[in-house]
């Protein structure tokens, strides 16, 4: 903002200054209600780390490979014990329970957010229309500017990542709901009209269950995405393994940037795969697979 | 071809009743301006020329259904029927016009007296069964009643007798997914069945499976329909399905109806040249029945008469032989002119010994494609017989024949498989044809 702007025939228009000042306002104004947020976070945040970091590592990997055992099969299971185990002898397991207790948390929320959104839009043309466009804003906005004003607003730490996670994830889960939802046979729909039920029950018995395929893949995108922006939220403080990637690039440690980005691979495979296993698992996907 | 109307009576006109479903005067137009576009088209515009307003799906659809009758709407795509169908269920409102069923007018009532409506009085089956594909076969007939608000043991068993009645047994178990088409689309059938409702919507019910699977859901679906006496509204682009099942057909073209009548009326006396074009690819054989082409018997004789009265009888009328029928013209058998003239001659009294009982009836409905095979066994005409076995007529295979060839050069198609087959099973009888009862003066 020190030179002015190079074309002389078009004025400089300070968008920058204007949203900066928009965003100081709001800080000011809704101090408390951004004091209250960055506690409730906190707060959770602080207790699933806890539930993740306080037993013996073999413990939660015990847990987290029986949940893929349960998700998959066996092989799965070994799978994720083998990566968890390289992940603790790579001395990155206390970083990488930090980073999972985010990537739950902002998922969870960006969920909550997006599956209500998705179905309204998929039922109101004029959500839609609305909503569509917020969410390609979202999801082109390069991910770090997310971080500033959540850092003018929440200072360090978690919250600001999480908070930033949460807008950058939370498009693929309203997206894929519309989309699952607008897909569903509209003659099944019909049927459910023509027999006298209500659109809630419509929407609970026949257009949520036969988008569940599609909606899971949703979630699995919005898990994935958080986790590709755990390590950005690394530069903001939020700790875990973004933490050691943004410390090893700025004193160009090569091992330990190789060491946390690997523990985040393991993580990205294991939970891509095991959420991909739950779409697999919903009642219509399981239906369909009878067939064969 | 001596049609005769007079015996297919329909529903619509034996009953005086209220109609189950009466629609009247009914518009639909999708677009900007439904109303401006239904004034128009009320005041004389064609479909076309309210297009910038919207798209007219049905135009002044007038009729009655009495209960208990099949009515069937045939339309080729865009004609407007399916919209036609979903306004008799309120999934659309009418843009004009009232839809009644029995007292209540579906084109006013509010939401919730609608979704009552639908669950007490009116159920439908789809083109592609519309079936939950992760609920078993019982859960998805069960549907209906469990929104009907019925408890979970009753509704599971009225369901498993509507898949019984669809001949489903033993596959409630199953999911969607694992049935044939044809089966997918008797849980749909068992789904409405069990629904309960006096209405049955259907709408192109059959029209995705294949041909063979299809005309046994048709014959399944009479079989049913003479038991239960449902109300049915039946869509379909087949004509020769809708012969075959409507009571009356409505046929719609660009969002109007054209005719309403039954199958013989529309095949005999098309209301325009639309109409008769469709007509003109049907299989005649199997829509026109024995009654439509039958002739009065030249002669029948008192079956407890004597000889020397039928022999000089049948001498006058110039036959070789007669039916013998009894007070209430029931048939008893055949007569011939030589066994009466040899009888009389031997002094024999009675009749009843010369009766030959072996003689083909078939019954005033039966289609004319049926009535090739027994005319072909048998040298005399056929007699045709009502319900309680009285002869109402015959039909001597030169008549059968005239019919088929009338259709033949009305159609102006003479060599389809099906015909040619048919003809080269007649025509080694056809020198026969002149020596039977009717044709023989030596």
């Amino acid at each position: 903002m020190i030179s002015a702007a190079t074309d002389t025939l078009v004025p400089r228009v300070p968008v920058g200054d204007w949203i900066e000042t928009a965003i100081d306002w709001v800080t000011d104004t809704f101090d408390p209600l951004f004091d209250a947020i960055k506690t409730f976070f906190e707060s959770i945040y602080d207790s699933l780390d806890w539930v993740l970091s306080t037993p013996p590592f073999f413990v939660v990997a015990i847990v987290l490979a029986a949940i893929a055992f349960w998700a998959k099969g066996w092989k799965l299971a070994v799978g994720s014990l083998v990566g968890f185990v390289l992940i603790a002898a790579m001395d990155q397991w206390d970083n990488a329970m930090d980073s999972l207790a985010l990537v739950l948390l902002a998922s969870v929320v960006a969920l909550l957010i997006g599956i209500p959104l998705g179905i309204w839009s998929a039922r109101n043309e004029h959500v839609s229309r609305i909503v569509r466009p917020i969410l390609d804003f979202m999801q082109t906005m390069p991910a770090f500017v997310y971080l500033i004003p959540t850092v003018v607003i929440f200072l360090t730490g978690p919250v600001p990542g999480i908070i930033a996670t949460i807008v950058f994830a939370l498009a693929p889960g309203v997206r894929f709901t519309e989309l699952g939802i607008r897909q569903v046979d509209s003659e099944v729909v019909e049927a459910g009209r023509a027999f006298g039920s209500t659109d809630r029950r419509i929407l609970r018995q026949i257009q949520i269950p036969l988008a569940m395929p599609t909606i899971m893949a949703g979630v699995n995108q919005v898990i994935m995405l958080a986790l590709s922006m755990v390590v950005i939220s690394g530069m903001v403080g939020a700790g875990g393994l973004g933490g050691d990637v943004v410390g090893a690039l700025s004193s160009v440690d090569i091992a330990l940037g190789f060491e946390a980005g690997l523990a985040v691979v393991f993580l990205a495979i294991y939970l891509d795969r095991v959420t991909s296993a739950l779409a697999d698992r919903s009642p219509v996907a399981k239906a369909l697979k009878a067939a064969r | 071809m001596t049609g005769d109307s007079s015996t297919t009576t329909t529903p619509a006109e034996t009953t005086a009743v209220t109609p189950a479903v009466s629609v009247r005067g009914v518009y639909k137009v999708f677009g900007p301006k439904p109303g401006e576009a239904v004034r128009r088209l009320e005041a004389g515009a064609s479909r076309d020329e309210v297009k910038s307003l919207g798209t007219a799906a049905v135009i002044d659809a007038t009729f009655d259904v009495a209960p208990g009758e099949i009515f069937v709407v045939m339309g080729l795509s865009g004609s407007g029927k399916s919209t036609l169908i979903r306004m008799l269920n309120g999934l659309w409102t009418p843009s004009a016009g009232d839809v009644l069923l029995g007292d209540a007018n579906l084109a006013t009532v509010d939401g919730k007296r609608l979704r009552e409506l639908r669950r007490s009085r009116v159920s439908m089956v789809f083109q592609h069964f519309a079936l939950l594909p992760h609920r078993t076969v019982l859960d998805n007939a069960a549907y209906p009643l469990e929104i009907q608000g019925v408890g979970k043991a009753e509704r599971q068993e009225k369901a498993q007798q509507a898949l019984d009645m669809v001949g489903l047994s033993g596959w409630q178990d199953s999911l969607p997914s694992q049935l044939s088409g044809g089966m997918r689309q008797r849980v749909g059938l068992a789904r409405a069945l069990a629904a309960d409702t006096d209405v049955l919507l259907m709408d192109e019910a059959f029209s995705a499976l294949d041909p063979l699977i299809r005309s046994e859901m048709q014959e399944q679906l009479l079989e049913l329909q003479e038991k239960l006496g449902k109300t049915i509204i039946f869509i379909t682009h087949d004509l020769n399905e809708a012969m075959h099942l409507g009571d009356r057909i409505a046929v719609m073209r660009d969002g109007r109806i054209v005719q309403i009548g039954t199958a013989e009326q529309i095949l005999s006396d098309p209301a325009n040249s639309y109409v008769e074009k469709f007509v003109a690819d049907v299989d005649r054989s199997r829509v026109l029945t024995a009654s439509s082409v039958m002739q009065r018997p030249r002669l029948t004789v008192p079956a407890g008469g004597g000889p020397r009265q039928a022999a000089r009888e049948m001498r006058e009328a110039e036959v070789s032989g007669a039916f013998a029928v009894d007070r209430r013209r029931v048939l008893k058998g055949l007569v011939r002119a030589d066994d009466a003239v040899r009888a009389t001659k031997e002094g024999v009294e009675k009749l009843e010994g010369l009766i030959d009982a072996d003689v083909t009836s078939v019954h005033q409905d039966t289609p004319i494609a049926e009535l090739f095979a027994p005319a072909a066994e048998s040298a005399v005409p056929l007699a045709v017989v009502d319900d309680e076995g009285r002869l109402v007529g015959v039909v001597p295979r030169v008549t059968l024949l005239e019919a088929m060839a009338g259709e033949a050069v009305e159609n102006g198609n003479v060599s389809t498989p099906e015909k040619t087959l048919q003809e080269a099973q007649l025509r080694p009888t056809d020198d026969e044809a002149t020596g039977t009862t009717e044709g023989a003066t030596a």
